[in-house]
């Protein structure tokens, strides 16, 4: 592999166990207005998914910053899995002259 | 910026499902079309690096958190059509698996963070960059794009939660845009490190697409 993508992988691994475990906590833009704008509230119902890492933390896993670091590395490998799979299968089609 | 269940009416999130799978269905079309071999360990990559800098909330101003998006990124390197598909894959499994974004609102999630940086910030990008030229331009256009594209994304989001009933506009709108100008930075910052990396390594990668 070239080196440019190992360095972008590395980063990624880099956030996605290492680093998100310590990402701030603090409410996002969405949910500070929604706070203070006083409808939070609206989106605090049951879900209609049930999934199955809610909020990036692994169930079950005390340790949450161990959680949150496993729940990144799955959504990683998931996602670049799926990102591989559609390159792979939409890929132009050689033209036959 | 993920919106959950709740925040949206079913006439706004039907519509933004309806406008995100159509911007879904042309990007399969035309990614058959344009997609070169070599892009696609990139597609994987563009995935992973996205969504572990989507994790990684840094905090802001006035006890708030944002976090990178990646839109403008990921179609300066694949192009508007693939980078449409990479950023929607990953709204998809992080609200399946993660419950960040509501099933509902995934269509509205796919179309504020995902559609408006990959195919109006890709624009923009190509706008500032053939007005500007050479390098410097290139990097401007990133810059420019990736704030304005966290923007428009909070400007729409505004937009779909006052059609909902759920906040007027003139209260939304205003916040929503003035917290994103910030967290845009943020946004401008990490896509321009990135880019200026890839124009090092690899400058054949960032080539034009249609």
């Amino acid at each position: 592999m070239e080196k440019w993508i190992i360095i972008l992988l590395g980063v990624a691994v880099l956030v996605a166990v290492f680093l998100s475990p310590f990402a701030s906590t603090k409410p996002d833009g969405l949910e500070r207005v929604a706070e203070d704008k006083g409808f939070l509230g609206r989106g605090e119902g049951p879900q209609v998914v049930n999934s199955p890492i809610p909020d990036y933390a692994v169930p079950g896993i005390k340790n949450e910053k161990l959680a949150t670091a496993i729940a990144g590395l799955v959504g990683m490998i998931i996602v670049a899995a799926l990102g591989f799979g559609l390159g792979a299968i939409l890929k132009r089609k050689e033209k036959i002259q | 910026m993920h919106i959950p269940d709740g925040f949206l009416n079913a006439e706004t999130w039907v519509t933004m499902d309806i406008v995100a799978g159509l911007g879904i269905v042309y990007a399969i079309r035309k990614t058959k079309t344009s997609l070169g071999e070599r892009q696609i360990p990139l597609m994987g990559v563009m995935a992973a690096f996205i969504f572990a800098a989507q994790m990684l909330n840094f905090p802001i101003a006035g006890g708030t958190s944002g976090h990178f998006i990646g839109g403008v990124m990921a179609a300066v390197l694949l192009g508007p059509w693939a980078a449409t598909l990479v950023m929607s894959t990953i709204f998809i499994v992080q609200c399946l698996l993660f419950q960040d974004g509501g099933l509902t609102a995934l269509g509205a999630n796919i179309f504020n963070m995902g559609i408006i940086g990959t195919v109006f910030g890709y624009y923009i990008y190509r706008g500032v960059m053939i007005s500007f030229g050479g390098k410097k331009g290139l990097l401007w256009g990133v810059g420019i794009a990736s704030w304005l594209a966290v923007v428009l994304a909070a400007t729409f989001c505004s937009i779909e939660l006052a059609f909902s009933g759920t906040v007027p506009l003139r209260a939304a709108l205003p916040a929503m845009a003035g917290v994103h100008a910030l967290i845009g930075v943020g946004e401008a910052i990490i896509s321009v490190g990135v880019i200026r990396l890839i124009l090092k390594a690899r400058p054949d990668l960032l080539q034009r697409y249609g």
